[in-house]
């Protein structure tokens, strides 16, 4: 990527890289990719976030499960951690909470093969600054 | 189809656990089980209202569930797919009942804008942050505005400074601004030290170039082309974290010279900290960065005259910071409109203590206490009852019930005793003692105190002691006002912002529970029993029969007795471990 030699250059760069974003999850295979992130600020980590985030992507990778695991920052849980969000394509972001590698497990067995809810979900109760 | 029952402490108190097996158990006598699933959440943060149920996909929020309206549920609303009017949630102001979640978005007391891409991008990608507005504000101030606008615009959105001090931070910028110099510094201010504080931490974790892109604003408007974070060492990976967005900023000509053709340079550095509490006042933190004793010096001069190798400096906060990019973004007058009128915008606290709900949370300014630890926060752990809360952590003071419904601002929070602060908020229970308290903050302030100035070096040792004789049973009613007199004198005569604000928070468990300390000197006795000097354990005359079984674990012989009859403890010898109580069978050890 080149540098950013004005402000014009970032407004494109902003809208290209949202279409990938939206590529990311309309096209290639639209119907299956799942993304998922993981919560790794100290707390999360602390609480095994780490061994989440790897149990994860090699998981998912092992069932066949088109997926994209990436990291972010602290979700603000602390009582819940670690936390995840999953987002199934064409569908609400979803946070998990208490997730170890056994719930994990459950997650892509139960909600991103089958879309069923299991325990544990974290309600968002805080509005963002596009809702204002 | 989903029925979400909330499981947040809250709703459990309320029976939420019954509802939720009524529920199961109900789907399985309908042979519903494998259609409908009930899953169990975390808190709505709606205890008010609670218990909560949650009805997808078609988005019904119940709310106040009790046991008895499981079967009505069931056969109304999933079989025949009526909703239950009178478990919608009620508008008390326009009597309106509403059905969908959606429309429920009042309830969130929270709103995130320091706190916006914590938690949603990943922080180690530029791109991710630039796909979120990231750097526009940057482009736009660069491109659009003058110096004097951008500082016009922080001005105006009212915003002062997160870092505990409450200073606006537009007239800061101002000042520096005002200073000609060859060389001017922007300093963001990374050292957190306040105990359970985490809220900069996380920003630098999860947002890094919000900070980065605030700075360089920062520089733009007071005309300086070098940004300095000062870290502390303790927070590896958030060092990390900036590194990386540092290098990528630069890979993206967003730092680095002639920034998106503008002509202006800007590149932040870093320098790591210690761990010194007191580097967090800004004329010490400046001293440390030069390579000096992190020691605070009087202003003035201010560090917008003389700062850093005394050239002007402008010291902020990371939260700050974060909210600056918004600020350009949104406009000063959307940020000004967010709270209340002399406290602007949000601010982020960390919950830790006896809460259910421990966390980072952000809320508008003038949310109540209440608001934050019964709603947010899901009240205090076990079902006890809320005693306190401290803000401002070692420098602020304690808030009781009585401030619950006071709207949490700057002003406000002065004026009950307490302070701002960086934003930690530390919730006690009944069973806390609040001399203890106080005296857990003084070892902190001690151990902290840079010993530059007689009245913080002496001074809070000498507090320190008065404290530890009186939770040890040996103070005096005398010993309280020795108390009250010298915390007044360390607050009027110590250097520097650490010294003056240490006795908060005896002076504010002095005024807020007086009957406690009075307790300790008076009669001897912790009410909360957390004291152990002032424990004494005790065997029941009438309930010990002489099994000997606490003789034989006491580790320091303190039982006396004969076989079969009653038993005794010697107080003086006793070290009040508590290893008999636990053994008795037969109830007959106490604690007076």
């Amino acid at each position: 990527m080149g540098k950013i030699k004005s402000l014009a250059d970032l407004k494109n760069m902003k809208e290209d890289l949202r279409n990938k974003v939206e590529l990311r999850e309309k096209s290639d295979h639209p119907e299956s990719l799942v993304q998922v992130k993981v919560g790794m600020a100290t707390s999360g980590i602390a609480s095994g976030a780490k061994e989440v985030y790897n149990y994860l992507s090699e998981e998912l990778e092992k069932r066949n499960i088109d997926a994209l695991v990436t990291q972010t920052g602290d979700m603000g849980y602390s009582y819940a951690e670690p936390t995840i969000e999953v987002t199934l394509p064409g569908q609400e972001p979803i946070v998990f909470g208490w997730v170890d590698t056994k719930k994990a497990d459950e997650i892509i067995e139960r909600y991103i093969r089958n879309g069923e809810l299991v325990d544990g979900i974290i309600p968002q109760n805080y509005e963002t600054i596009d809702d204002k | 189809m989903h029925l979400m029952v909330c499981g947040g402490t809250g709703c459990r108190a309320s029976a939420s656990d019954t509802i939720e097996q009524k529920l199961k158990n109900k789907l399985e006598e309908k042979n519903l089980e494998n259609d409908i699933q009930v899953v169990t959440t975390g808190c709505f943060g709606f205890c008010e209202k609670g218990p909560i149920i949650k009805v997808l996909p078609d988005n019904t929020f119940y709310t106040q569930v009790s046991p008895d309206d499981v079967d009505e549920i069931i056969e109304e609303h999933i079989i025949k797919g009526r909703q239950l009017t009178r478990l919608l949630y009620k508008d008390p102001q326009k009597d309106e009942t509403i059905a969908d979640a959606k429309d429920m978005g009042f309830y969130k007391k929270q709103l995130r804008i320091a706190l916006r891409n914590c938690g949603f991008i990943n922080p180690e990608n530029i791109e991710e942050y630039i796909a979120r507005d990231g750097y526009e504000a940057l482009g736009k101030v660069l491109t659009e505005m003058q110096p004097m606008d951008v500082i016009d615009a922080v001005k105006t959105s009212g915003i002062r400074g997160r870092g505990g001090g409450g200073f606006p931070t537009g007239l800061k910028w101002e000042f520096a601004y005002n200073n000609q110099s060859d060389q001017k510094y922007v300093v963001c201010n990374a050292d957190e030290g306040d105990p359970g504080a985490f809220m900069d931490r996380s920003i630098l974790e999860g947002d890094p170039h919000s900070v980065i892109e605030a700075m360089s604003i920062c520089g733009y408007s007071m005309g300086s082309d070098t940004g300095i974070v000062y870290i502390r060492a303790e927070y590896p990976l958030a060092i990390n974290r900036l590194k990386t967005a540092i290098n990528q900023a630069r890979e993206f000509g967003l730092l680095g010279e002639d920034i998106m053709g503008s002509g202006f340079n800007f590149d932040i550095q870093l320098r790591y900290g210690a761990g010194a509490f007191v580097c967090g006042e800004e004329t010490a933190l400046i001293h440390s960065m030069e390579g000096s004793r992190g020691e605070p010096t009087i202003k003035p001069p201010y560090p917008a005259a003389s700062g850093y190798l005394d050239k002007p400096t402008n010291v902020n906060n990371v939260e700050t910071f974060a909210n600056i990019p918004v600020i350009i973004n949104k406009g000063a007058d959307w940020f000004a409109k967010i709270g209340n009128k002399n406290s602007t915008g949000t601010k982020v606290f960390a919950l830790a203590g006896k809460i259910n709900n421990v966390g980072l949370i952000e809320v508008p300014m003038g949310t109540t206490l209440r608001e934050v630890i019964f709603e947010i926060g899901g009240g205090i752990k076990d079902n006890k009852k809320f005693k306190a809360v401290q803000t401002g952590g070692p420098s602020g003071g304690c808030l009781t019930e009585e401030h619950l419904d006071t709207p949490i601002d700057f002003d406000n929070l002065l004026a009950a005793g307490s302070m701002m602060g960086s934003g930690g908020m530390i919730v006690m229970d009944e069973e806390d003692c609040m001399v203890s308290v106080a005296k857990f903050f003084l070892d902190f302030t001690v151990e902290e105190s840079c010993g530059k100035c007689a009245p913080c070096r002496v001074g809070n040792k000498r507090l320190y002691e008065l404290l530890t004789k009186i939770t040890d049973g040996k103070g005096t009613r005398e010993d309280l006002d020795i108390l009250r007199n010298q915390s007044n004198v360390i607050k009027d005569t110590a250097l520097c912002g650490l010294g003056q604000s240490s006795p908060s928070p005896v002076l504010s468990t002095l005024n807020n529970f007086y009957e406690e300390y009075l307790a300790h000197v008076e009669e001897e006795r912790c009410p909360a029993g957390q004291c152990k000097n002032l424990m004494k354990y005790i065997i029941d005359e009438e309930n010990c029969v002489g099994c000997t079984a606490c003789a034989r674990v006491c580790p320091v012989g303190a039982i006396t007795g004969e076989k079969k009859k009653v038993h005794e403890i010697d107080p003086n010898l006793c070290i009040k471990c508590g290893a008999c109580m636990d053994k008795c069978k037969f109830n007959a050890i106490f604690i007076k």
